[in-house]
């Protein structure tokens, strides 16, 4: 099914190649267009995004089975598909949520960082080659590890910044080490290939075993899930918020998408294996997530904390790796991505009013701005798995998949973190409609993108609530074509 | 196309809800307006329900189907029988009395209102429930309003520990429930959560065995199931008014109705394993939610731990498995959540008044407020199970059911009769009764609007106990059909 003539190819790839496209123009703009109006670049670069998304739905669209592209580097499918739609539109509410957040020197380079990421995450998620996801990986990376350092006056960013270069760096190198076995031992870079060579009777399941346990660090590390999620708490505190929103979603779901893939065309010759690693770290994950979390004082720093409980629950979905489970993680990272870009814009808009992100900042949220505590309560809700809001569904699934495979005991450790995790998340709705305002307060301004932002999310966190058909559809669609072989 | 009145009856509360949350709190006045109306429509609407006809289908009536999400087999799917039928009614007086004995609510009532109304459609929708996934949707649906109703608005001493503990016990019970409602999903092989179907799946002996507990008690825990009682006197105590009522009145019968309804009617065989476990516990509530009423000196929670002693009594019935029993479960839900609706309205409106819960701080209240003892009363008759009263025609087939499988029961649990009234009767003469105390004199009278949700609540109480037919017939035939379930004749 290799693409048969390069106009195809181009066509599939159109949206990537956008997106680098942009990130120049977004640059070069920045550069030459001196007196533009303050915002001029932000709406620029969600019109981009959209662009891209458009493109992305007339062009490629996966109408018929996987198509390999670029002589097997990049798979268009439909899971590259949907998340490539998750990423575009992640990245278009992190732009929106980030324009105060600016500094007006900074940004141009700000937004092509960000773009050049998105471009990261994309090939990520399409990539069928070690050498190309090795890539992928990498483009993905190195811009946020500037952005999380971009505000580098500030200590905390720019010890955010260069704690989580350290940590990617330190694990991509393990995984690389990782990649240069299968290299080793196939002779080949595509997936496909690679999967021949690990068949059990070519190779003993131990060496495959300790292949998969290096690759895997990569991956946990990049979905923040325990042991590698040290980095989490201290980059999302010091991180301009916006990017701590964007890593813990956009990248978490980049991270899901090529480990998704990468389990189930490299590492399906041994499912006991895959489970019993992945089932360990969901496990560790919900536990330190959850626990850690009950102790936070700074509403950024528990976000992070509950972001590495829920990448546990997501991975219950893909250690258990039936159509139920990779669908059910995928309508997770849906719902997720809303839900947790709706809590850091709320912070975002708090922060930026208060100076603070301590949980203080947030009593009495209800009295100074009803529907701001309404939306950051959804998102906590949600979070919780609560209905009639998006995390419920997610949470649903996964533990649904769990049963079905028969490891009730991995969804009844999942559902009683469920239990710790909604204790803290209605401790900070208490915060908010009970405790009382602080003194010397004013109203809170939300300006105008901050509310277009919080409205799509707060829609986004209802309609995945109760309608779930349609997303259900592609979430089913996507797992179904991974797990086609 | 029957006009889908179980769907307007769901989603009048929700729409208000909805609504209410787009108002200013300015607008009290409005808010209370559309609260008021909404309620009352579902009011009327609950009672309309018993004399409009319906096709009957598998013992359903008022049955809607829309697909949700086919391909795993769930829908939107509500239909009643006669045993959910009074509890739609009972959601309805309630949801209606909350309203009025509320209408003083000063701090942000449009939060108030609303989150009152998402209650109440989150009771009515498990109520109508032919759906698992729908009827857990529902269930939890309560989660928030519950907590921020209670932590909001509750007594300040207690609002937080009573709020969270009853909804992280709340919420535990029921994802509990949900690992067994999936091993039911898939244990079943039939791709659907329709309760129509499953009950049909002929589920294997040894796999009803395992998870009938997982699910019965995963829900029963909402009814106050020893031992996990101790979140229902907490959280109901620091609820304020109206969501104590709703809370003690309607969502401890939700969770009696889902463990019904899931546990003994989609795993019958479990039910008659376990049976023996469900009468032990349920007579350990009886007996021991009595003793702990009777040593309660705050008369709040005098009402909160005799809600776990006649919940016991519902568990009873169900674990009877018979005809007497299961009866007797259906008018003693609807019985005691009027009753324990109007003991928490009469313990408000005494609050009001006096600011002191405390027994010892109360006195002689009948001559101030006459007809708020007389509510009092007439739920302590009730509560005792006094002839003429809907608590008597409840418990004595109760009782008879339990003396059929296990005569031990019936005479443990019947002890409680005598605790019951015990404390009920002193509870009324040390409050009511007596000297008035210094600090108690020239107390106003209860509004009107209170008087109307006394009058309302004691006559209903009074009408079942005198005609008993008006819902016992109808939960008859719901009986039958889950005798049906569980084999024929027992």
């Amino acid at each position: 099914m290799t693409g048969s003539f390069p106009a195809a190819m181009l066509l599939k790839s159109l949206p990537e190649i956008s997106l680098v496209i942009l990130a120049g123009l977004v640059l070069l703009l920045s550069l030459v267009w001196k007196k533009r109006p303050p915002q001029a670049l932000t709406w620029i670069t969600i019109a981009g995004l959209m662009l891209c998304l458009l493109l992305a739905l007339l062009f490629a669209l996966p109408v018929k089975g996987p198509y390999l592209i670029w002589g097997g580097l990049l798979k268009i499918d439909v899971l590259s598909f949907l998340f490539r739609m998750i990423f575009l539109t992640g990245a278009a509410l992190t732009v929106l949520i980030s324009v105060e957040r600016q500094p007006s020197q900074g940004q141009g380079e700000y937004l092509a960082l960000l773009i050049t990421s998105v471009f990261g995450m994309c090939l990520m998620a399409a990539s069928a080659d070690i050498l190309m996801l090795y890539l992928a990986i990498e483009i993905t990376a190195m811009p946020l590890f500037i952005l999380a350092a971009f505000q580098f006056r500030q200590k905390k960013s720019a010890e955010a910044g260069l704690k989580y270069f350290l940590y990617g760096a330190m694990t991509s190198t393990v995984m690389v080490f990782g990649f240069s076995l299968l290299f080793g031992i196939s002779g080949q870079t595509g997936y496909s290939a690679i999967a021949a060579a690990l068949e059990p009777d070519r190779l003993p399941v131990s060496l495959t075993a300790g292949i998969f346990m290096l690759v895997l660090v990569g991956f946990l590390f990049k979905v923040s899930a325990a042991p590698f999620h040290f980095w989490a708490p201290d980059v999302y505190e010091g991180a301009p918020t916006p990017i701590a929103g964007f890593l813990s979603t956009a990248s978490k779901a980049a991270g899901f998408a090529a480990l998704l893939r990468i389990l189930q065309e490299v590492f399906r010759a041994s499912p006991e294996l895959r489970f019993g690693l992945l089932a360990a770290a969901a496990v560790a994950s919900m536990l330190i997530g959850n626990f850690l979390a009950l102790r936070q004082k700074n509403l950024k720093r528990l976000l992070a904390y509950s972001s590495i409980a829920q990448a546990g629950y997501i991975l219950v979905g893909a250690a258990v790796g039936t159509p139920l489970g990779a669908s059910g993680a995928i309508y997770y990272l849906i719902a997720y991505l809303v839900t947790n870009l709706a809590a850091f814009g709320a912070v975002a808009v708090v922060s930026s009013n208060t100076g603070s992100d301590q949980i203080a900042a947030f009593s009495g949220l209800n009295r100074r701005n009803a529907a701001l505590a309404l939306v950051l309560g959804a998102a906590l809700l949600s979070l919780g798995g609560v209905p009639v809001f998006a995390g419920f569904f997610g949470k649903f699934l996964v533990f649904a998949s769990a049963v079905q495979a028969g490891a009730v005991w991995l969804a009844v450790i999942g559902v009683l973190n469920a239990v710790v995790g909604l204790y803290y998340y209605l401790n900070l709705l208490k915060v908010m409609y009970l405790d009382p305002v602080p003194e010397g307060s004013g109203p809170l301004t939300v300006v105008f993108p901050w509310k277009a932002a919080l409205l799509v999310c707060a829609a986004g966190i209802l309609v995945l609530g109760f309608i779930y058909r349609p997303w259900y559809h592609w979430a089913d669609l996507a797992a179904q074509m991974l797990l086609l072989h | 196309m029957q006009f889908p009145y179980l769907s307007v009856l769901i989603f009048t509360p929700l729409a208000a809800a909805v609504i209410l949350l787009l108002l200013p709190n300015r607008q009290a006045r409005l808010i209370r307006a559309i609260a008021l109306t909404a309620s009352a429509l579902v009011l009327g609407l609950s009672a309309a329900l018993f004399f409009i006809s319906s096709p009957v289908v598998d013992g359903y009536r008022f049955i809607e189907k829309i697909d949700w999400l086919p391909e795993l087999g769930i829908s939107y799917h509500v239909g009643v029988d006669g045993f959910s039928l009074p509890l739609l009614l009972l959601a309805g007086l309630v949801a209606f009395s909350g309203v009025l004995v509320s209408w003083n609510v000063q701090d942000r009532p449009r939060e108030f209102f609303s989150f009152f109304m998402f209650l109440v459609a989150s009771v009515l929708g498990v109520f109508s429930s032919l759906d698992l996934f729908q009827l857990f949707f529902f269930f939890e649906l309560a989660v928030f309003p519950k907590y921020l109703m209670i932590v909001m608005w509750g007594s300040p001493q207690t609002r937080e520990y009573g709020g969270m503990k009853l909804t992280l016990y709340l919420f535990l019970g029921s994802v509990v429930a949900l690992v067994g409602v999936f091993a039911l999903y898939f244990g079943s092989g039939l791709n659907t959560f329709d309760m129509l179907a499953l009950e049909k799946a002929g589920l294997p002996l040894a796999f009803q065995q395992i998870w009938f507990p997982v699910i019965f008690i995963g829900f029963a825990v909402l009814a106050g199931i020893f031992p996990f009682y101790s979140w229902a006197p907490d959280g109901h105590v620091a609820a304020p008014t109206a969501v104590s009522m709703l809370l003690a009145g309607v969502e401890m019968k939700v969770g009696a109705f889902a463990a019904l309804r899931i546990g003994i009617e989609l795993l019958p065989q479990g039910a008659q394993h376990w049976a023996w476990l469900i009468l032990l516990l349920g007579t350990i509530n009886v007996v021991y939610g009595a003793l702990l009423a009777m040593a309660q000196k705050d008369l709040k929670y005098v009402i909160g731990y005799s809600s776990v002693s006649h919940m016991g009594l519902v568990l009873i019935g169900f674990a009877a498995l018979n005809q007497q029993g299961l009866l007797g479960a259906g008018l003693q839900m609807f019985s005691h959540g009027v009753m324990t609706a109007l003991f928490f309205a009469v313990v408000g409106m005494v609050y009001d008044r006096t600011h002191t819960r405390d027994i010892g701080q109360l006195g002689g209240l009948a001559r101030f407020m006459p007809l708020a003892a007389f509510g009092f009363i007439v739920s302590g008759l009730v509560s005792m199970g006094m002839p003429g009263f809907s608590g008597f025609v409840a418990e004595i087939p109760i009782y008879l059911g339990a003396w059929r499988v296990a005569p031990w029961v019936a005479v443990v649990s019947a002890v409680s009769i005598v605790i019951t009234a015990a404390y009920i009767l002193l509870v009324v003469r040390r409050v009511f009764f007596g000297e008035v105390p210094q600090s108690l004199s020239a107390l106003e009278d209860i509004h009107t609007r209170d008087k109307l949700v006394v009058l309302m609540l004691s006559l209903v109480m009074i009408a079942v106990g005198l005609l008993p037919g008006l819902i016992s017939a109808g939960i008859s035939d719901g009986v039958n059909r889950i005798l049906q379930l569980l084999g024929g004749s027992l």
